[in-house]
């Protein structure tokens, strides 16, 4: 069966669809990328959608539970790569993905990422403390 | 009357140039003043509209100019009327082009039929008709060059007001000027997005000191662009909030408290380099370190 390869590089995983996503896909990847989270113990996943010439309206709320999946699982998401003319189809749909990081590219995505665990980190620390 | 009609060609085909030579004759008497090369074009472009109304007649005397076999000369009257209407001629010359023609053909006819009052009468007629369709076509076709010549002109106009600049190595300005529509919005939405990939920039300034009115529409119209290049990942300001707009704003109840907004493109560009890690500092110079001490 087709799947989406997720690699572990360093603390994140990079997620890179390269292919037409459809439904199936789609489950089978938060499937896979939810079970991936916690047998890695990572608190960033990269999403690199930069080959993606189509995103319509089922992989835009996809793109959204897969990131809210994540932080259940104490990880944050970054999509990364999109292409302007997605990018202006998504708004036009009305669907500007509120709840989601982007970056322009996969490094600036990582430094973005490092960013946002560390802050994430220092909030629980002072939480516990509390 | 169609067999009355197939006369004209017959006309043509005997004095094809006496009638050319008296419509030179006339363009260049009532013409506008043309140069020495102007008027050898002209004399061509004439020579050849009769040799193709001729050979037309001969293939087709209906008098209808819709059929096939009058496309030669239709591609030749609109490109004629359509270069003529980018050299800056008048509707009234283009048009006249064809229309003085009349003239020397009813000389023609006149010289052909003479004495027969009934003939001459239905001839000229048949050739007014054909002649005026003729002149209509060209006014047509001049009308829909000089379309394209404004349409054209909007593009233009709508790429040159649209620039995105570049105002540190990874900051954008995006400075509005004039009303924003739709079709414009599109066009600003995709020259930012474009900027912001090929600079790879963090930030986006957008500028709206030169936009006159704010309403719903074009409100909305800024949240979109706002929304689009954050979704590429880039933080967006919008700056040069006049005060007449902020209470417009207000009025109206959009709302923008999800953007960053500033009163100036100074302030919004402070922000940015902030955000950015860069900071502005004041360089001491010899006079200035002098001063005090004076």
């Amino acid at each position: 069966m087709e799947r989406i390869p997720i690699l572990k590089m360093g603390d994140f995983l990079l997620v890179t669809i390269q292919v037409d996503m459809h439904d199936r896909l789609a489950m089978t990847l938060q499937d896979d990328l939810t079970a991936q989270i916690v047998k890695s113990r990572v608190h960033g996943v990269l999403i690199d959608i930069s080959a993606l010439e189509i995103v319509d309206s089922f992989i835009g709320r996809m793109l959204a539970s897969i990131a809210s999946m994540a932080r259940l699982l104490d990880a944050e998401t970054v999509v990364v790569g999109m292409q302007p003319a997605v990018a202006i189809t998504l708004v036009e749909l009305g669907l500007p993905m509120k709840g989601i990081r982007t970056a322009l590219d996969v490094e600036k995505g990582m430094m973005a990422l490092r960013g946002a665990i560390l802050e994430a980190g220092q909030e629980g620390d002072a939480s516990s403390i509390r | 009357m169609p067999t009355a009609n197939s006369k004209l060609s017959t006309v043509f085909e005997k004095r094809e140039q006496q009638i050319t030579d008296q419509w030179l004759e006339q363009q260049q008497a009532t013409g506008r003043k043309l140069t020495a090369a102007e008027r050898e074009q002209a004399n061509r472009q004439s020579r050849e509209f009769v040799r193709s109304l001729r050979s037309a007649l001969e293939r087709d005397s209906s008098g209808e100019i819709s059929g096939a076999d009058w496309a030669g000369i239709r591609d030749f009257l609109a490109d004629l009327s359509s270069r003529r209407a980018k050299d800056g001629y008048s509707p009234i010359e283009t048009a006249s082009f064809v229309l003085s023609l009349k003239q020397p053909l009813f000389m023609a006819l006149r010289g052909e039929f003479g004495s027969d009052a009934a003939a001459l009468a239905d001839e000229v007629w048949l050739a007014t008709l054909l002649l005026d369709k003729l002149g209509l076509l060209t006014t047509e076709t001049f009308q829909k060059a000089r379309e394209e010549v404004i349409q054209r002109q909007q593009k233009e106009l709508m790429e040159l007001s649209t620039p995105v600049v570049r105002l540190w190595e990874n900051i954008l300005a995006l400075p509005l000027i004039g009303t924003l529509d739709s079709a414009r919005t599109q066009v600003v939405m995709q020259n930012l997005l474009e900027a912001i990939v090929q600079t790879r920039s963090d930030y986006a300034i957008i500028d709206i000191t030169g936009v006159p009115v704010v309403d719903t529409l074009v409100a909305q119209h800024l949240l979109k662009t706002v929304a689009a290049a954050r979704l590429m990942g880039a933080d967006c300001l919008i700056s040069g909030i006049r005060p007449q707009i902020a209470q417009t704003i207000i009025h109206l109840g959009v709302d923008l408290s999800d953007v960053t907004t500033k009163a100036t493109l100074a302030d919004a560009f402070e922000l940015a380099l902030r955000r950015s890690g860069h900071k502005v500092v004041r360089q001491e110079t010899a006079a200035a370190a002098s001063a005090p001490v004076r």
